[in-house]
Order: C-alpha cells, then structure tokens, then sequence
C-alpha cells in the first residue's frame, strides 16, 4: 500500500509542477538530512569523487566521500554527476526583463559617479529570466548596476527567494566602475570619421573618478555634518570590506586601471572584461588581480585576432597562475547566463581540463566574491548548494538536471519555459 | 560591361578667333588685340606622346593658332624665349565641386519622412536630375588660384548630392576672365551616385541595395515616361531623358560599389564612368571587366603613427596594408590597361597634387601614363577636345616649367589659361643656385643654395656647425636669414645678372645696418644631386607587400584549389538514411563527393588519416547577415525591388570565422525593417573569391518577409510608416499581392505597362517561382501569413525565428510549410519573445516539421553545431536528428539539397572533419572543405597567425621609418568591426564601406 502511494506521488509529480503556473515557489528550508549516493561528484577545486556519496542536513554538506555512510532521504544518482551550484559575477539578472520594453528595465542609472545606487533593492526575485537559470545549474550570482562611470553597489543573491531579503547572500559587496575606453568611436553624425580613434577625453575621465576618490578618502577622514552618500559608499573599498571591479578590455586601459586602484588605496581589485589580459598576466599576477574574462561565445574584437582568442582566453589567464572566472557581460547577457556552463565547456575545447573549467564558474567564482567559505565546492561545511545533472553540466548534451539544491532547500526546475513546453507538447498529443 | 565606343566629337566649329563682340562698351573705346604670342625653343609636349624639342607654341585670342617645330611667326608676334624650359598642356580635372556650395545635411524632425517633398517631380527626393551646375555656379577665385598653381586649367564641377544628381559644367580657371569665356560646356556631363541627398529627408533609399534599385526603377520610368506613356508631368525624369547623351559619371569611391554601378549601367547599356576609390589593385580583374573609364583619386592613406605599441594595436593589418600599398593603385591600372583620369577632389589641397603623383611614380606609374591622367583621358571623359592638349584650336591652357614634370628640382612658372598668364614663379629671374663664400659683419660662411630654380633653399655652415637660415627668392630680389647664438641676420639684395655674386643690405641684430656679400666659388653641388639621386634610388624601389584573397588578415596568398582527398577511417555522418557510418571511408573528387566506403583505393588523391575523427556535411545556416555591405532597406513598407545579391562583400573576417566552425553555405537575408523585405543572396562561404564567386549558380529565388514589432516599428525612434499593428501588416500583404495579380494581368493584356521592379518580384511569389523566408514571432501572425497565402494560391516556404512555431506547428503542417527555421534558445529581448522556448525546435520536430537552427548573428554561427545540440538537451530529439537541424534540413527548405546539405555520392564536397562528435561542446573543425577545396585548415590557421604577427611587425617598422624620416602620419584607427543582424538600421548605423 505504502508504495502503491508512493508511486503515485511520483507518477503525479509532473503534474503538479506543471498547476504551478509561471513563477516557482520557492521551496521551504530543508527539513530532513538528505544523502545523494552513487554519483560522479565534480568538487568544483580541480578534482572528482567518483562514486561519492555526499550528505547534507539543515542546508550544510555535513559529509562527502567515495562511498560512505547515507543519512535521511537518499536520491541514488548512479551515472550522474553533482556538481556545486554555478556562480556568475557581474550579471543584471533581475534589474531587467524585456529589453526593448523600457519599463522593464532597471539597470542603468543615469549620472556619472554613482557608487551608491544599489542593485539589490531593484533585484526582481520573481523575474521569468532568473527562475529559468536554475534548470541549467546556474544558482547564485552578483548583481551589479550598469550605467555610468562609477556605476554603483553590487550585492550576491541566490535564485531561489520570495523576495530580495531572502535572496542576498551578500550584501553591497562591491564597487563597481567602467574605465574610460582609451579608443572611442567617432561622432559620425557630427561629420567625424565612424573609426574608433584615441579618446581625446580619457584622461580628463580618469581624473575625474580619481578627484571623486580623493575627495571621498578626505571626507572619510573627518566627522562630517552632512552626510554625502556617495562617499559614504565607497568607504569599504578602503577599508577592505567592498571589493573593486573594474571593467577594463586593452592593455593600457588594464594597466591604467590596475595602478590607479593601487594609487587609490583600494584594498581589493578585480579585472572585469580584460581582452588583453593575457598579454600582461605577469603584471596581473605581481599585483594579485583576478579576472572576470569576458564570455567565452563572443566574436574577437580585432579583425587580424585569432578566431578563437576568446575561447580560449579563460586558459590562457588560468595557465599564467591568475584566479579567473567568466563575465556574462554581452549583448543578451541575462537570458544567456543560461548558458554559462557551456562558457565553461568552450574552453575545454581549447585543452583546459574539465574540472578547472568548472572551476572557473564554481569555486574560482566564490573566490572572487569572498563567499568560498560557503559556496563554490561540495566540501563539508559549505552550504549545500548543488546540482545533479544526468550528463556532463559543461556539455550541452549532458546538462540535464535532475535535482537542484539551494542552501539544502530542494528548488523547482521548472519555468515559463517547461509550462510552454508541457502544455503545447500535450496539445500536440491530443491534436494528434 | 557593355563598351561603347567614345567618338571625339568636335562640339566647337566655330573659330574663335573670327569671334564677334556684341556687348556694348561705355567705358572707353574698344580694343581689339589680334597680336599672336609664341613660345619658342620650348621641349613642347602638344599631348603626353608628342613631343617636340626646341618647338614652338604659337597663341592668339586665348586659342593654340600652331605648335610645332617649324612655325611661321606673324609679324604681329610677342616673343618669348623657353630656352631650356618645358610647355605642357594644362592639367583638367574632371570631378570637382568647384565654385558649387558644398550640400548642407537638412535637420530631420523626429519621425522620418516617407513621401516625397517635391511636386512635379519624382516620385523619390534623392533623384534630382533636373539640378544643373550651371544654376548654382559662382566663380570662386580662391580655390580657382590653388588649382591653377597646381596646374590645372578646366575642370567639370557638378552638385554632389543625391543619386542623381543633375548636370555637371566644364569651365576653365581663367580667373582674369568672365563667365562667359570661362564655361566651355554648360552642360557637359550627368551624375550619379549610391549615396543619399543629404539636403533631401526621404527615407527611400536607406542602403546601398536600395540606391542600386532606386536607379534601376528611375531608368525603367524614364523608358516609360519617355514612350508617352505618363499622364503627369514629371520634370525630373524629363531632364534625365533630355541628358541622356551627356557622358554619365558615377561616384562609386568604393572598390564594390565600382563594380554594383557598372551593374546598373549594364541593364540600360549605358557606361558609366566611374570615380574609383583608389584601391583598385584589390580587385582588377573585375574592375577591368566593367570596361569603363576610372577617376581615381590620389589620396594615398598617410602611414599610421605607430609610436605608441598601444595604439599601434588598434590598426587592422588590412589598413596598414593600404598604406603600403595604395600608391601601387595607377600603375597597376595601367598595366591592366584600364583608362584612368586623376582628381584632386579628395586631397586636402591642389598643392599635394605633385608629390602625390610622385608617389604614383615611385611605385611604378609611367610619366605619360601620369600626364594622361591629367589631361588628355579627363579631356575624353568630357568629350572636349580643346583641353588637355596643345593642338591647333586647343584652348591656350599650357604650363611652362623649368625642366621635367613632376620631378623633384622642377619648378612650374607659369599656367596660361585660354591665353591668360598667371605666374606661379617667376621664371625671369636667375637661377642663383650654387655655393658662396658669405661674409656677414665680418665673418665667413660657406652657404650653399640649393632646391627648385624658383624656389631655392639655404643652408649655412661655419665650418661643420650648421645655423638656422631661411631664404625667399621673389622677382629678382632674395631674403636670407641666419640665425647664430639666438642672434639674427637679416640680409636682402637684388640679384643682378650682370655678376654670379650676391650683395645688398644687412641688418645686425642689434639693429644697425650694414652690407653683406656672398661670391659664388661653384656651381650646385655635385653632392646634393648625388644625396638626391640617392633618394631617389631608394624611393624607386618601395618594398611592396604581396596582396591576398582577400586582402586582409587570414587572406589566402592563392585561391584555394578542389583537390583530391581521400577520408580514411572516419566517423561519417552522411545525413541521409544511411546515418552515422562508423570506421568508413570518403573520396573527393573534383570538387564532388565521389564515393563512401570501406578501403576506399586513394588513386591520386591525398590521404587523411581520419581514424577517431568525425566527417559531416558543411553546416548551413538559413539565415544570416554575414559578407554584406547593407542589411535593411527600410524606406519603404516593401522593398521586393533590392536584391542582397547586389551587396555582398566578400572581404568580411566572419566568413573566415564562419568557417572556422564548419559553415559552407548561408542564406544572406534582409533586414526585419519590414513586411516585405528584398531577395535573399544564398552563398558559399568561399573566402577570397569574389562576391559573384561566392554566390550560388543557378540559386534558388527567395525574398525576406517579416512580421512583428519590427515591422511596425515598435522599438525604433520613428512611428509614421504604415503600418503600425498587426492588422496593418495583413492589409500591406492583401494590398501588394492584390496589386502584383493586376499589374501581371496588364502585363500580359499586351497594352504599354510601367515595368516595376517590385511587382515583377511579387509576381513570382504568386507563381510560384519564389519562396518567402518569414522572419516571425508569435503565433497570430505566423497564422495570418499562411491564410494570405492560401488566398492567393500559394505556400509560404519557411518561418524563420518563428519562435511561437510550437503553438502553430499543426497549422504549419497543414499549410505545406517546407521548413521552421529557428534560434535554439534565444528570448527576453523583445516583448514578442516572451513566449519564446528552447523547446520550440523539438515541438516542432514531433509535430513533423522540417526544422533548422540559424544564427542570425556573427558569433553564432561560429558553432551552430553547439545550437543543434541544444535540441537534445531541450526535448530530447535524437543526435542524430538535431544534426541534420544545420545541415540536410536548412539544405531542404532552401531546395539545394540536390547539391549540399548531406554526405552522398554525387554531392558538392562541402564538408567537415570535426576531432570529436559535432554536437559535443568540444569539438573543433580541422577542415573545412568547400567543394572539394580547402577553405580552413587548422594547421593552416596556426600558420596564417605568424604570418600576420611578422607582417604587422614589418609594417610597423617601415611606418616607424617613415615618421622618423618625416613623412606624414595620421592617428591609429580601428574600423568598425561588422555586427549585423535583422534589426540593423543603416540611416542610423551607415553602410559598411572600404574605405
């Protein structure tokens, strides 16, 4: 009797999901302990447990190894792999829905210094982008405001919440900031060639980001009447307390922006773009930079480049010993995060291992964001945020998720896009 | 290509010098001068091939009365003796703007103007053929002074502005007359172009595409208009019929846009000349298959200040190579025999004009070829016979020079303009070149001058250390300079013929006066001619660098040739019923797949070890905008009349990226700028050939359709095109297929009808004979094209994006769609995306549709392979299934499947050898084989890096020498890099042109 029903909980399991209509609810905190046995665990540090059984309880991985000892629920993953959640740095999940539809768009504010627009208060938990990342393994990432020279505050949220609050993970964690381009498109409509050439403005634009830092450094140092918000929210990047990302693509504009933090005092920095990084990774490594290399499926930038320059640019920053993860940053960029694992994966085609290109969007990730004590790899102790796939997650062919875990919570996989895809598969049964 | 044979006829019969006056004189009593002026013992060249030493030009009233050897001198004769000095006849321009006010952009108002503002007019605001030069011509002397210090004597000038543009004049510089002696042809020449009017604010035409069927259209309506046909007055078209004999100039100043306007002319047999755009060497077979007469500016890129590494970066090899081999651009047309005109037009200034010449001449240009260019083929091009010789009745238009044109020492005096002087130097005065002993306030120099005759320069030395000096020369009288310890001299005197030495007044810096003396103790020096002769030694052999196909990085050094190549052992996925064949084996043979197997004999051909590898068909992406010049021709709601053939260029890096990731064939598109877009081009990706090369022979005929937001305009800035909804979009459709049916049906009555390019187009949909490729959305309005459709008797081909094809994919099937062509995984971007799933290929898959994945996009398509497998991994369709999407499925719904698309016997030999299964992430195409020839290779490839690296290093020190040698250099630069896609809108984003 007890199976009969069991099997019919499993049987109706489909159709349940499918009454949820367009946003998943988020799932409740884990309640039981819950073992996974028999799977290929891809730690997310470089290396594989094969036939790992890996336990968590009241979110946490309490215990991961070759064999060993099941507790509570357990979900046999014999032939698939688990892999940690996928991390992605620098994204606007959440801030933007439709592009072409203004209205919903929240991702740049208008002004040129505004460190202290914050993304998390505009992050739309319930956005269709965000709940379709999670059927590809794609389970937390920073979320940072665009516009502007000094753009603003990021935060770190899961994407799994009601709600901001409960999705922040870490809050304001950074600063972030577009260097000025060091080549600049000509004003064409105003008679100018359409070349890029040297931009005539870039150093008065750097000057001015270094007079805003100055002045904010100043104002810190006193106990000042009035409260300047924009000074007031740069004060970590001195501190220690807020990292600083910069995004920066030639090698003139990286190493202005590098020796300018330096200048500035900035405790921490991280490269975001870097299309020349790899022709100064010396200089990268000397001043311990990590990279957000730009997305790996994107065109090369210059006509005499390699076809496959960007492919294989993430290999190229790892070999030289720098800690790099991969920037989403592009045309499309939220609906294609889907496919950060597949960003990954492209490099493996250009000779990097498996488990380092994981690393890239795992535990390379949390690193870079200061959140590896808890997130980035199955390792005890670190929230039990993960996935089980059926195949190999880096391979289009392989990434089919079976389970997906937040914090131990067990979250839906499903979207507007398997509602779509179940309701229309079903008419196309009946029609038939 | 048609040639036509340019017969010199002779305009002017009348004799000037029997030339009533008939204006009335108040101001004195008249003064007719019939005086004759000769030059004599001249080295007289009366055209580029005739010379005559010693000769004699005989002039009178402004008019050649006899230039020759042997020339009676009337007593009524001034004199002047050219002992050692050069006659030549005066330079002619034959593409100006001069004296003609430069066009002004109008301001637009927000939304764009789709009607023609004009009445009595054309129906389109950029043909303005009824503008002639002559209307708006005001002499300007200024520039008319530069021109003739820089030789010229006529030039044709014309508004620049508009695709048609009117009529151009000649006239000739003689700034000492009037209008009337100046205009030699006030109506001399039409013209043309592809670039919009920028005083006009017509929408139509937005691209180069829409430019070429805007002619097309203007030339057809002129045929009609011109049978009686019209019942409206149309005063441009009027014009165009009454010029149609003028000579027809076009300005193409792009090395496609040579070849698309020779195109134009061919439909009509008229030949255009055509004003080049000075990198003709790129392509001049094709250029010299247009047979037409070029004018070819001489504004030779300057070298790239690569000082900075940094900046040096930005600089694509192929703009550096233009700098290095741009000068190589007239004498490559000579030898290929193309006639050419030189202009000035796109210089900075007049003045440049010798050293650019020289430049033409270091690489090669012969000096007759070069004096041609200036007179006597720009003469031709304007049908005037009187300028750019001295032959008797010639216009008196001759420069008079100190020795040879265009050589460094030579000095021009004099430019006699219908028997005006103008001096440019003064050529009475000595050559005082030559080395002095120079005494000023008591000590000695040695001062040597050296330089042009009529425009000597100084140096002064005391012993070895130099000093700052500067020299002026002017009517006999010289300023010189020295500059000592911060101290200086000035010094002036009079040069007297009497003495070799120079004397006269100095004042010492302190402010007192003195005297100066400078005794000549030797001729010029030797050393300076040697020095310079060493110059020019060096400078007459500039290191070319070889060109490629195309010219640019990753260009092949030759066209890739089929071969014969034996796949041993090979994972085959054939794409036919026979499906993955393991351990077998594929010959190519002429360009064909010859045969599959196992242990295939090689015979001849070349084996590859293929063991553990995988060999597919080429991929073909249904829909692309890769190797185009333009994408949208968006001025109008229909634009069935542009064809994307016109506009392919080839010379795009995404064709070789393409291949990099096993594309072979593609279907460039039009732009979604609206319901009816133009006709497709279906190519191969045959990098190096030529745009007709890379397009398919015998192509199936299709045209772009579109639907949705874009269409209506929903994102764009502009909201006053019909239509503005959906409902409009079904009403363009029903209205233009209404009309197509009737203009066929008067077609075929028989009676006299308007040929229109559009409806022509339109017609065939109807027929049958072709297939609409539909970029589309949602599901309303994929349903509301099919039911149009099924009015009017036929099937709509494919959707494609049709990103709601899931929720219609049984009415798609039912209608007889042929194929549903559409992104893997793309949504989000637009409200009309919202629905849009990766699940929509495998729906549609099960429901029985043939369906492909496209790119649309320049990254994309560099691993469609990785798309395909998202069909997999989004509904579970087989491997093998997901494969054919890029393949055997696109090949079908664009019918050339009997040619590609699948591993088969008989084939073209497009394919691929992947290192590891195509739907892997990891895998990478090792070969890529267009019919049977090698167009990627990744050995190859490796290669073809290095070779760039050197290359770019060797250019870069050759502009480093350059600089430091003091030549001229501009800031580094980076054009644009193409990103085209469906939505690209070029009265925004501009054409992508070369250069």
């Amino acid at each position: 009797m007890k199976n009969i029903y069991k099997s019919i909980c499993l049987l109706m399991l489909p159709f349940i999901s499918i009454t949820l209509t367009a946003q998943q609810t988020p799932a409740p905190a884990q309640s039981q302990a819950i073992s996974i046995t028999g799977a290929t665990a891809h730690i997310g540090n470089g290396t594989i447990i094969e036939n790992a059984t890996l336990v968590f309880e009241n979110g946490k991985i309490t215990a991961i190894g070759s064999g060993g000892v099941t507790k509570g629920k357990v979900i046999n993953a014999q032939g698939k792999h688990v892999y940690p959640g996928l991390i992605t740095i620098n994204n606007t999940l959440g801030l933007g829905e439709i592009d072409a539809v203004r209205a919903s768009m929240d991702v740049n504010e208008i002004g040129t210094i505004t460190p202290n627009v914050r993304s998390l208060i505009a992050y739309n938990a319930e956005s269709k982008l965000v709940e379709s990342m999670r059927p590809n393994g794609v389970l937390l990432g920073q979320i940072v405001p665009r516009g502007g020279r000094i753009t603003g505050t990021s935060s770190v949220v899961q994407f799994d919440a009601w709600n901001w609050e409960d999705a922040a993970v870490k809050v304001d964690d950074a600063i972030h900031m577009n260097w000025p381009d060091s080549f600049r498109r000509g004003r064409w409509w105003m008679g100018e060639s359409r070349a890029y050439q040297p931009n005539k403005d870039y150093d008065e634009d750097i000057q001015a980001a270094r007079d805003f830092l100055i002045a904010a450094k100043a104002y810190h140092k006193s106990t000042p009447k009035e409260n300047n918000l924009a000074f007031e929210s740069v004060r970590g990047l001195f501190e220690g307390s807020k990292k600083f990302y910069v995004s920066a693509s030639s090698e003139k504009e990286i190493i202005d922006a590098v020796t300018f933090a330096k200048e500035m005092g900035i405790q921490n920095t991280v490269l975001v773009g870097g299309y020349h990084a790899y022709k100064i990774t010396e200089f990268l490594k000397q001043n311990n930079i990590a990279v957000v290399v730009s997305r790996t499926q994107s065109t090369p930038s210059f006509e005499d480049d390699d076809y496959d320059l960007p492919y294989k640019s993430p290999k190229l920053l790892h070999d030289a010993g720098l800690l790099v993860s991969i920037d989403p940053g592009g045309r499309m960029e939220r609906m294609n995060t889907r496919n950060l694992p597949f960003y990954a994966g492209q490099v493996v085609g250009q000779g990097m291992s498996h488990e380092e290109a994981l690393q890239l969007i795992t535990l390379n990730a949390a690193k870079i964001l200061g959140i590896d004590a808890d997130y980035g790899s199955l390792e005890v102790g670190k929230s039990a945020t993960l996935f089980i796939s059926e195949g190999d997650a880096l391979d289009v062919r392989g990434n089919k998720l079976t389970q997906a875990f937040i914090d131990g919570r067990e979250i839906s996989l499903e979207s507007h896009h398997t509602t779509l895809y179940n309701r229309y598969s079903e008419k196309l049964e009946t029609d038939k | 290509m048609k040639k036509k044979f340019l017969l010199f006829p002779l305009f002017f019969l009348f004799l000037h010098a029997s030339a009533q006056d008939y204006f009335p004189k108040n101001d004195g009593v008249s003064h007719t001068n019939q005086n004759f002026t000769a030059f004599t013992n001249a080295t007289l060249f009366v055209t580029p091939t005739q010379k005559i030493e010693g000769g004699t030009l005989l002039i009178q009233n402004g008019v050649v009365i006899e230039a020759g050897k042997n020339v009676k001198i009337p007593a009524n004769t001034s004199t002047i003796n050219l002992d050692g000095k050069h006659i030549y006849p005066s330079f002619v321009d034959p593409y100006s703007d001069f004296g003609i006010e430069k066009p002004k952009r109008s301001r637009g108002g927000r939304s764009a103007q789709y009607e023609a503002s004009r009445s009595g007019y054309y129906w389109n605001d950029h043909i303005r053929t009824e503008i002639n030069a002559f209307e708006k011509f005001k002499f300007d002397d200024k520039k008319a002074k530069e021109l003739i210090d820089a030789g010229f004597g006529a030039v044709s000038t014309h508004h620049q502005d508009g695709v048609a543009r009117g009529t151009g004049m000649v006239v000739t510089l003689n700034n000492k007359g009037n209008n009337n002696e100046r205009i030699l042809q006030q109506k001399a020449t039409q013209h043309f172009s592809f670039t919009r009017s920028l005083e006009m604010e017509q929408a139509y035409p937005s691209s180069v595409m829409g430019s070429m069927a805007l002619l097309r259209q203007m030339y057809y309506d002129a045929q009609w208009y011109e049978g009686g046909n019209a019942t409206t007055k149309d005063l441009a078209l009027e014009a165009l019929i009454a010029n149609k004999n003028l000579p027809a100039i076009f300005e193409s100043k792009d090395k496609l846009n040579n070849l698309r306007a020779d195109k134009v002319g061919d439909i009509f047999n008229i030949q255009y000349t055509i004003v080049g755009s000075g990198y003709e060497y790129e392509n001049i077979n094709e250029v010299k298959a247009t047979n037409a007469t070029y004018i070819i500016p001489l504004n030779f890129p300057d070298a790239y200040d690569v000082s900075n590494p940094y900046q040096a970066s930005y600089v694509s090899l192929s703009d550096m190579r233009k700098w290095n081999q741009a000068p190589q651009n007239p004498k490559t047309l000579a030898e290929n025999s193309i006639p050419f005109a030189f202009t000035t037009h796109d210089i900075k200034s007049p003045k440049e004009l010798k050293a650019k010449i020289q430049k033409a001449m270091e690489y090669g240009l012969s000096f007759e070829k070069a004096l041609e260019a200036l007179t006597t083929v720009p003469a031709q091009i304007l049908k005037n016979n009187r300028i750019g010789n001295l032959n008797k009745n010639a216009f008196a238009n001759f420069i008079i020079t100190s020795g040879p044109l265009f050589e460094k020492g030579t000095t021009l005096y004099e430019n006699w303009v219908q028997g005006q002087r103008h001096e440019i130097n003064d050529m009475s005065q000595k050559d005082i070149r030559g080395e002095y002993s120079l005494t000023v306030a008591g000590t000695t120099y040695e001062l040597s001058i050296s330089g042009e005759p009529g425009k000597p320069k100084a140096e002064i030395k005391q012993d070895t250390l130099k000093h700052k000096s500067t020299l002026s020369y002017n009517k006999n009288w010289m300023d010189l300079t020295l500059t000592k310890d911060d101290e200086t001299y000035r010094m002036t005197g009079i040069v007297n013929n009497d003495s070799d030495n120079l004397n006269g007044r100095l004042i010492l810096p302190n402010g007192n006066e003195s005297t100066f003396r400078a005794n000549k103790t030797a001729p010029m020096a030797e050393g300076d001619e040697n020095e310079e002769e060493k110059d020019k030694e060096e400078k007459s052999t500039p290191t070319i660098l070889p060109l490629t196909y195309p010219n640019m990085a990753y260009g092949n050094t030759s066209l890739p040739q089929p071969q014969d190549i034996l796949f041993k052992n090979a994972t085959v996925w054939t794409g036919e019923e026979a499906g993955i064949l393991e351990a077998t084996d594929v010959l190519i043979k002429n360009g064909k797949i010859s045969k599959i197997g196992k242990n295939l004999a090689a015979g001849g051909a070349r084996v590859v070890d293929a063991t553990g590898k995988h060999l597919t068909a080429g991929i073909i992406d249904e829909h692309s905008h890769l190797a185009l010049s333009s994408v949208n021709e968006g001025g109008h709601n229909s634009s069935a009349e542009v064809k994307m053939e016109d506009v392919v260029d080839p010379d795009d890096i995404g064709v070789y990226r393409a291949l990099a990731g096993g594309v072979t064939s593609a279907q460039l598109l039009h732009g979604s700028a609206n319901p009816i877009g133009g006709r497709s081009a279906l190519v191969k990706f045959k990098w190096g050939e030529t745009a007709d090369n890379m397009i398919y022979q015998n192509a199936p005929k299709f045209i772009k359709f579109a639907l949705g937001e874009n269409v209506k305009q929903s994102n764009w800035g502009s909201n006053s095109r019909f239509p503005q909804t959906r409902m409009g979009v079904e009403q363009v459709y029903m209205d233009y297929f209404q009309r197509a049916k009737e203009y066929e049906a008067k077609k075929n009555s028989g009676t006299a009808f308007r040929y229109d390019e559009e409806m022509e187009t339109l017609v065939e949909i109807l027929n049958g004979d072709r297939f609409i490729s539909c970029h589309s959305y949602v599901q309303s309005e994929i349903n509301m094209l099919m039911k149009v459709a099924e009015k009017f008797n036929f099937n709509v081909n494919t959707f494609t994006h049709i990103l709601e094809g899931y929720k219609v994919a049984e009415i798609m099937e039912k209608h007889g769609v042929v194929g549903a062509s559409t992104f893997s995984d793309w949504w989000g971007y637009k409200f009309e995306v919202n629905d849009a799933i990766p699940y929509n290929a495998a729906i549609m898959y099960n429901a029985g549709l043939n369906v492909s994945i496209n790119s649309d996009d320049g990254e994309m398509i560099r691993r469609l392979n990785q798309e395909a497998a998202k069909a997999v991994k989004y509904g579970d369709v087989p491997e093998y299934e997901a494969w054919k999407m890029v393949t055997i499925n696109p090949a079908k719904m664009l019918h050339i499947d009997d040619r590609v698309g699948s591993i088969k016997e008989g084939k073209d030999a497009d394919v691929v050898l992947w290192n590891n299964n195509p739907l892997s992430m990891y895998a990478k195409p090792e070969k890529t084989l267009i019919e049977g020839a090698v167009y990627f290779d990744m050995e190859d490839d490796i290669l073809k890096r290095n070779a760039i690296k050197k290359e770019r290093n060797d250019l870069i020190k050759m502009m480093l020498d350059e600089k430091n040698g003091g030549g001229k250099t501009q800031s580094p630069s980076k054009m644009p890099q193409r990103d085209f896609h469906c939505e690209t809108d070029h009265l925004a984003e501009g054409f992508h042109s070369h250069h």
